[in-house]
């Protein structure tokens, strides 16, 4: 009996090393497999552009391509930096100051991705209920600062990383 | 798989029979004892087969003109359209034959959900049509970006964008399927590949879906079971594949009616745009066999709410044999079952008109009412109405009508029993 118990003991172990053994086998061959579909070098070397911004007035945008997405650079004006200041952030589904969306001292620049965070449409600009921006694709309104204020968006839209070059570019990225 | 061992006649044929018993298989399809009473309803099988082998072959032909790049998707298809030899006829017949696809699996799987063809024993046919259904979900949304076009491009997004809903890894879902920070070349590149793929999956299915079939046999419009073979049944073939080629041609017709008269009434002319990744169309809306959960998806004020209810309501059609309570399978001989059928038909036909329509105002309240009944439908009515309602009486064999004098069913079946 005991001798029996051996056998099946030894042959236990035998399985389960060779089920691990297989099993990492298996898991690294499958990471690359994975991991391949990932964003490749060239994509990453996107990573940066410059934008030339001498040339937009005060209360003007423009919208620039950065890793294949839209980038809003709007100069805003003192009104529009008033009202986006004025909002009670109790209002705010995704409450966020206006100040932590620009970079201090540069406060008429507002950069951000043109992204809705719902499913990813581009919003119109100059349109909505909040004088900000409109998306066309499930009816989200964002505001003056790119918050969030009515519809299916969950967040505001996004600041992606920038920093200001010298006073007439921004490098995005 | 059949009873009595099949020999072939000639020398030769036993020969290859006995290595390897396709000749076997080939006796067990065309005598496969079908019940006699099958309608029309019953020919979509043939007829999805029919699409999935146009699908096939329309879209090897145009794989040979078509050029998977962000820079040259559009004009390749432009250039199939324009300059490669009937490559016009080839692709208004693969894009169609999408359509034409969906129409015929929605009839097939409300013609199930009508006979009640899900339920026991048939479970297992009832799961694998779905993951076919999902798999065709899948190559019908790779393949309509493919061209490149606006709603190519904002549908991927779109559609990409929902994963980004699942909590923490989402957005490195996203970037996973993209393989880019946005939909661009290299997503192009891998939907063109899995598109390819998808249908040689799905053939794989269908061969299990059939397999699957042949193990009980058919359901039928009276939804009991019968002896196999006997006087209610009859040979697949002449008798059904007659039917069967009937059907089909009638299809065809109509098919043949929007590949010549109509090719992009199904379609959206703004896919005739090139893709642009600054702009969207003002009405993103997918391709209408989608619709109706689309407005499941829209009816939810809240993203990842929204994403949750429209994959719950495909995958509630899962476990739809174990929510359906009744012993009874046709609708036939369910008085108010039969009545919520048709309700949900038309819930799901309203909750499509609502998806193709701006999510606002009284389409709003459309979608959401739709989405609660839809719902309801499979949680709530079919357990209770299964466990409730009184059904009519359902006859002994199909050769033989109910029995006079509205017997109840279950001592209709013991009388015949002892017969």
């Amino acid at each position: 009996m005991s001798k029996e118990e051996k056998k099946v003991n030894r042959r236990d172990f035998l399985f389960t090393a060779s089920y691990t053994v297989g099993a990492v086998g298996v898991g690294a061959v499958i990471w690359p497999m994975i991991d391949q579909m990932n964003p490749d070098k060239a994509q990453q070397a996107l990573a940066t552009t410059e934008v030339d911004i001498s040339s937009i007035e005060p209360g003007k945008s423009i919208t620039v391509l950065w890793r294949g997405k839209p980038v809003f650079l709007k100069r805003r004006t003192s009104e529009e930096i008033a009202e986006a200041r004025a909002v009670n952030l109790d209002d705010l589904p995704d409450p966020q100051k206006d100040e932590d969306r620009v970079k201090t001292g540069k406060d008429e620049w507002l950069v951000m991705l043109g992204v809705c965070t719902h499913l990813g449409c581009v919003p119109l600009k100059d349109k909505g209920d909040y004088n900000g921006w409109f998306c066309p694709c499930h009816g989200s309104h964002y505001d003056v600062s790119g918050r969030i204020r009515k519809g299916p968006a969950p967040t505001n839209m996004e600041i992606p990383k920038f920093e200001f070059v010298d006073n007439n570019t921004i490098k995005i990225g | 798989m059949s009873e009595q061992e099949y020999t072939p006649t000639s020398k030769a044929g036993k020969w290859f029979n006995d290595r390897l018993p396709l000749l076997t298989l080939g006796k067990h399809l065309t005598d496969y004892p079908t019940p006699k009473n099958l309608n029309y309803w019953w020919t979509f099988g043939g007829i999805l087969t029919f699409c999935l082998i146009t699908q096939i072959v329309t879209g090897i032909v145009l794989a040979m003109h078509y050029v998977a790049h962000a820079d040259l998707a559009f004009a390749s298809v432009e250039h199939i359209m324009r300059d490669v030899n009937y490559g016009w006829l080839i692709r208004y017949i693969h894009s169609n034959g999408a359509s034409m696809f969906f129409l015929a699996v929605y009839i097939h799987i409300f013609r199930s959900l009508f006979y009640g063809s899900y339920k026991s024993p048939r479970e297992v046919i009832w799961i694998i049509g779905l993951m076919i259904y999902l798999l065709m979900m899948a190559a019908a949304f790779m393949g309509y970006v493919l061209p490149w076009g606006q709603m190519s491009f904002w549908g991927a997004t779109v559609i990409t964008n929902l994963f980004s809903a699942i909590p923490l890894v989402g957005d490195s879902i996203t970037t996973w399927l993209w393989g880019a920070y946005s939909v661009d070349n290299p997503t192009l590149n891998r939907f063109f590949s899995l598109h390819y793929l998808i249908p040689f999956l799905i053939l794989g299915l269908v061969v299990l879906h059939i397999w699957a079939l042949h193990v009980p046999g058919n359901n039928n419009p009276v939804g009991i079971d019968i002896k196999k073979p006997s006087k209610d049944t009859v040979p697949f073939h002449p008798y059904i594949t007659i039917k069967d080629a009937f059907a089909l041609l009638v299809f065809m017709i109509i098919f043949a009616g929007f590949v010549f008269f109509t090719p992009n009434v199904l379609g959206h002319s703004d896919n005739y745009i090139p893709a642009n990744p600054l702009v969207t169309p003002a009405h993103i809306v997918p391709e209408w066999y989608l619709l109706p959960f689309y407005a499941i998806l829209r009816s939810v004020p809240d993203k990842l709410g929204g994403v949750i209810l429209m994959f719950s309501a495909i995958f509630i059609l899962f476990v739809l044999p174990w929510l359906d309570t009744s012993k009874v399978r046709s609708a036939v001989f369910r008085p108010i079952y039969r009545q919520f059928f048709w309700i949900l038909v038309i819930d799901v036909l309203m909750l499509g008109y609502v998806g193709a329509m701006p999510a606002e105002g009284v389409y709003l309240v459309l979608a959401r009412v739709g989405t609660i009944y839809y719902f309801l439908h499979f949680i709530v009515v079919m357990p209770v109405v299964g466990y409730l309602e009184k059904t009519d009486p359902i006859p002994m064999s199909i050769s033989e009508p109910v029995l006079s004098g509205g017997a109840e069913p279950s001592l209709a079946r013991k009388v015949n029993d002892k017969v």
